[in-house]
């Protein structure tokens, strides 16, 4: 078949990022071409600041080098203007008279440093900020000239300023408002700012106005004019003082504009063939001047070339960081002074250290932030950033909030999480053993954006994912305004668009009972999906139709298809169940033969209160099970594990309750049981809690007058304590209480989220409300546990029975 | 001389799974080759060993024409035996042959 034609109308990075984005999802649809009018291939424009600090090269910041345009086929032209759309013949015209036809055209022109139309403004030396040109004209007139001024103390012109003072000139800032980032920082935050600026050496014109620039007799810019008669020496002037979309290409064409070229949430134009991405566009009435809400434009706009047609771009709430270094700061949301607004019921908390240079204002509204500005102290902002794009609910956490992620509990990292306080050689990741140097360098070599694909890349946080936090930090202070903090209703994998939420509902929906349909009524891009999603889609049809979905071994991790827990060296684990952590001394003959009789290498016992035999080849499972004669203790599942008790007041002299027997029939209720991730019990007798039910996913604790429900717990990768859920008094009441919790977590939590990541994405007030107050909800979701639940069949005894329907077992040798 | 052996009846290897065989190489040490099938039928036999951690690949989740290790989800081509970027590492693959419904391999890395 022919290949369409698209040709791309500017080659920075938000039209190179749709280019890469296809060549991701469709590589074989199009023949591609790009025109840009800069002489260089696509570079990254944000990191233009480090370059002209000396801190960073040209040759850094190269994103996609010439090669690769070669490597994908794409015809490059570059110090090509085009200046010509003929919409009716479908054909693009350069300056130099190169021209190309296009099926589809994307236009990504960017935008324009907005020059002020004052007299003057077209002498020798008065320059915007845009581009590599302006970086390097920056550099070559502070090796001539002396006295800088930069018009706009906005984030573009501070870091113009801070560049140009580390190249030597004398900088002045001229700024129109009290205070600098008037946009970004309130005016506390904005004069530490210009202290700590002040003290690098640069000087400050506030709440100052501009009347006109004069020159020499070469026509250089000499002198710089103020509107209240003074005036400064200016050898270099540059106009930080806002950008324009550069729509004017479009607009010519008849394209409709409107301070912007016009597109709705798909990218498009209004003429159908053409889209239009990055700084130029307005969509929504809204221009961004930002990197990271290109980048979702530039996603959504790639799966529309490809004709999957799905996905919109619904706008962007931003961040901003001053690639300053030395200085940290970052703002996001709305964050103006209850001074400056009337008031609307926005309440703020602030912390202010003028001493220390820490300033922290969070603003909120409604229970959620809205907007946040931080100063010194800027490792949280990716946290903050998060819940304010997500909308979280913070009453249960507003107490620590201002203190930190820290601050709410996070074992293992030794405080070790201020990520620009760590040292190159720091390890990040202590699964794959990845340092920080690792991780920066492969996100400026690499162009990494986010958070998948460092993981990707460099493997940190992509195994525990305890680190994902830390990563996430080094990943925003690496890129300032660069970084986007993904939206966490993201899609369950690279198959679908569709996240969990939208899965479940089409499951339940349209009553998909097996994998193929469900793939196939829902659009899954793949033949037979991938390792992630297929877990994940049968977990979901089997626990959304219990008895009538089609299980599929096939989709299930190998632990759950053997009914043993696959180790490193291939052989696995076997662990029988005991119900409570009961056993008997016939019990313990049998496994002590079994043990003997395969020669197991290590007999042990776990965490949760059973026997681990370690070691057993895959073909010993079977006739291993058949002499254990005993139920899989589910050690490898996604579902109910362990029930941990303590002896209770059966023995114990402080015993209140007898919680050896509650912990025995609630494993029993909820034995056979499958959910999103693992799911840990204890029982404890008495508050001393001897079971450890503080950190399981349901905890349970007697008191004299009945029994304590916690929830939510987890004593793994980050130490989480249980959530007091509710008080008892019978055991019936503990089993109705926690089963309906479970089967609601089972029913709504993602795939392989635990109880605790649930819970703090939906809130404990949630499940509070489903499980205390909805007493008629409560019994329905225990009813419906139990159901699901109603003729489970023993794992092991079933392999023993039908040993040759399961070859799977058995290695065929030659 | 031919290096061909059965392996076992086509429908004895599990669709989007695998089965073990297991073998002597050169120097009379075992190894296992995994066969696998896809879910449109083709057969695909490669050294049970990822390039990463030894993995039995054998054991991982088959989608497509690649399988997902068990132990930390490389995902390794059965074309080719090559691990999907960004990591980089390549495992032996065998020829097979499917004649009356019985499937054959090669005893002799492509």
């Amino acid at each position: 078949m022919q290949k369409m034609k698209l040709v791309v109308v500017g080659n920075g990075m938000a039209g190179m990022r749709v280019v890469e984005e296809l060549l991701k999802i469709a590589p074989h649809i199009y023949d591609i071409t790009v025109f840009g009018d800069e002489p260089y291939p696509n570079y990254n424009r944000i990191m233009l600041s480090p370059v002209l600090a000396n801190e960073q090269t040209i040759n850094d910041i190269i994103l996609n080098t010439r090669e690769w345009y070669a490597a994908n086929n794409i015809t490059l032209y570059t110090s090509a203007r085009i200046n010509k759309i003929d919409r009716k013949n479908r054909v693009v015209y350069a300056e130099d008279g190169t021209s190309a036809e296009y099926d589809r055209l994307l236009l990504a022109t960017g935008s324009k440093p907005f020059m002020l139309p004052i007299p003057g403004a077209d002498l020798k030396g008065v320059i915007g900020y845009r581009d590599i040109k302006d970086t390097n004209d920056m550099i070559d007139a502070a090796k001539a000239h002396k006295h800088a001024v930069v018009i706009g103390g906005g984030l573009l012109g501070l870091e113009a300023a801070n560049g140009l003072k580390i190249q030597g000139m004398d900088v002045t800032v001229i700024h129109r408002n009290e205070w600098l980032l008037e946009r970004q920082l309130d005016k506390t935050a904005g004069k530490m700012l210009q202290q700590n600026l002040e003290a690098k050496g640069l000087k400050f014109q506030l709440n100052q106005n501009t009347k006109e620039l004069t020159g020499d007799s070469s026509g250089r810019v000499n002198a710089i004019h103020f509107a209240d008669g003074t005036q400064l020496p200016a050898d270099l002037v540059v106009m930080a003082v806002g950008i324009r979309p550069n729509f004017s290409l479009a607009e010519s064409a008849g394209i409709y504009c409107n301070k912007g070229i016009v597109v709705n949430d798909t990218m498009q134009t209004y003429d159908p063939r053409i889209y239009s991405v990055g700084e130029c566009v307005a969509h929504r009435g809204i221009s961004y001047g930002l990197v990271a809400p290109l980048f979702e434009m530039a996603k959504v706009c790639a799966t529309h070339l490809a004709n999957f047609g799905i996905g919109s771009y619904k706008g962007s709430v931003t961040s901003t960081k001053l690639k300053v270094t030395g200085i940290d700061l970052f703002s996001a949301g709305d964050f103006a002074s209850g001074d400056d607004i009337a008031d609307d019921g926005r309440e703020e908390i602030v912390l202010h250290d003028a001493v220390g240079g820490v300033y922290k204002k969070l603003v909120i509204k409604n229970d959620k932030i809205i907007g946040s500005v931080l100063y010194g102290d800027t490792a949280d902002g990716a946290w903050y950033f998060q819940m304010l794009r997500d909308a979280k609910p913070i009453h249960e956490i507003r107490d620590s909030l201002m203190f930190g992620q820290d601050s709410l509990g996070n074992s293992g990292h030794q405080g070790q999480d201020k990520a620009a306080a760590m040292t190159n050689e720091m390890e990040v990741c202590g699964c794959n053993g990845v340092c920080k140097g690792t991780i920066v360098k492969a996100i400026q070599d690499q162009g990494l954006f986010t958070i998948d694909d460092v993981k990707k890349q460099t493997k940190a946080g992509s195994s525990c994912g305890s680190c994902v936090g830390l990563v996430e930090q080094i990943l925003a202070s690496t890129l300032g305004g660069g970084y986007a903090p993904p939206s966490t209703s993201k899609a369950i994998c690279g198959c679908s668009d569709k996240n969990h939420e939208e899965v479940r509902a089409e499951i339940r929906t349209h009553k998909y009972l097996n994998i193929p349909d469900a793939m196939k009524g829902m659009n899954w891009r793949t033949q037979n999906g991938c390792a992630t999603c297929r877990p994940a889609l049968n977990y979901y049809l089997l626990s959304t139709w219990p008895h009538e979905a089609v299980d599929d071994p096939q989709s299930r991790f190998i632990n759950e298809r053997v009914h043993a827990n696959i180790q490193k060296d291939g052989t696995y684990s076997v662990i029988p169940r005991m119900y409570g952590g009961v056993t008997t001394p016939d019990q313990l003959r049998k496994i002590a033969d079994v043990a003997e009789k395969y020669a197991v290498p290590m007999v042990k016992v776990t965490g949760g209160q059973r026997i681990d035999l370690l070691g057993v080849k895959k073909e010993d499972l079977v006739d291993m099970w058949k002499d254990l004669d005993m139920p899989s203790g589910y050690a490898y599942a996604k579902g109910i594990r362990t029930v941990k008790t303590c002896v209770g007041s059966e023995f114990c002299r402080f015993g209140t309750q007898d919680s050896t027997q509650m912990g025995i029939d609630i494993e029993k209720a909820f034995d056979h049981m499958w959910a999103p991730h693992k799911v840990k019990f204890a029982v404890s007798g008495c508050p001393r809690n001897c079971a450890e039910s503080g950190i399981k996913d349901v905890g349970i604790i007697g008191v004299d007058s009945g029994w304590e429900i916690y929830v939510g717990g987890n004593g793994g990768i980050k130490t989480e304590v249980a959530q007091f859920l509710c008080k008892v008094k019978t055991s019936e009441e503990v089993l109705e209480y926690s089963g309906a919790f479970i089967q609601i977590y089972r029913e709504e939590a993602r795939y392989l989220d635990r109880t605790v990541h649930w819970i703090e994405r939906v809130g404990l007030e949630y499940v509070k409300q489903r499980v205390l107050e909805d007493s008629e909800g409560r019994k329905a979701a225990y009813e419906r546990l139990l159901f699901a639940l109603q003729g489970a069949i023993e794992p092991w005894s079933e392999r023993v029975q039908k040993r040759a329907e399961h070859k799977e077992f058995e290695t065929i040798t030659v | 001389m031919s290096n061909w052996v059965k392996v076992a009846p086509f429908e004895e290897i599990p669709k989007l799974g695998a089965r073990v065989v297991r073998t002597k190489d050169s120097e009379q040490k075992e190894f296992d080759i995994g066969v696998f099938r896809t879910e449109d039928d083709r057969i695909f036999a490669i050294n049970n060993s990822c390039p990463h951690k030894a993995g039995p690949l054998s054991q991982g989740i088959v989608y497509g024409d690649k399988v997902a290790c068990p132990l930390h989800s490389w995902k390794i081509s059965l074309v080719d035996g090559k691990a999907e970027e960004p990591d980089v590492g390549e495992t032996a693959c065998f020829n097979t042959k499917i004649e009356d419904g019985i499937v054959y391999l090669e005893l002799k890395a492509k």
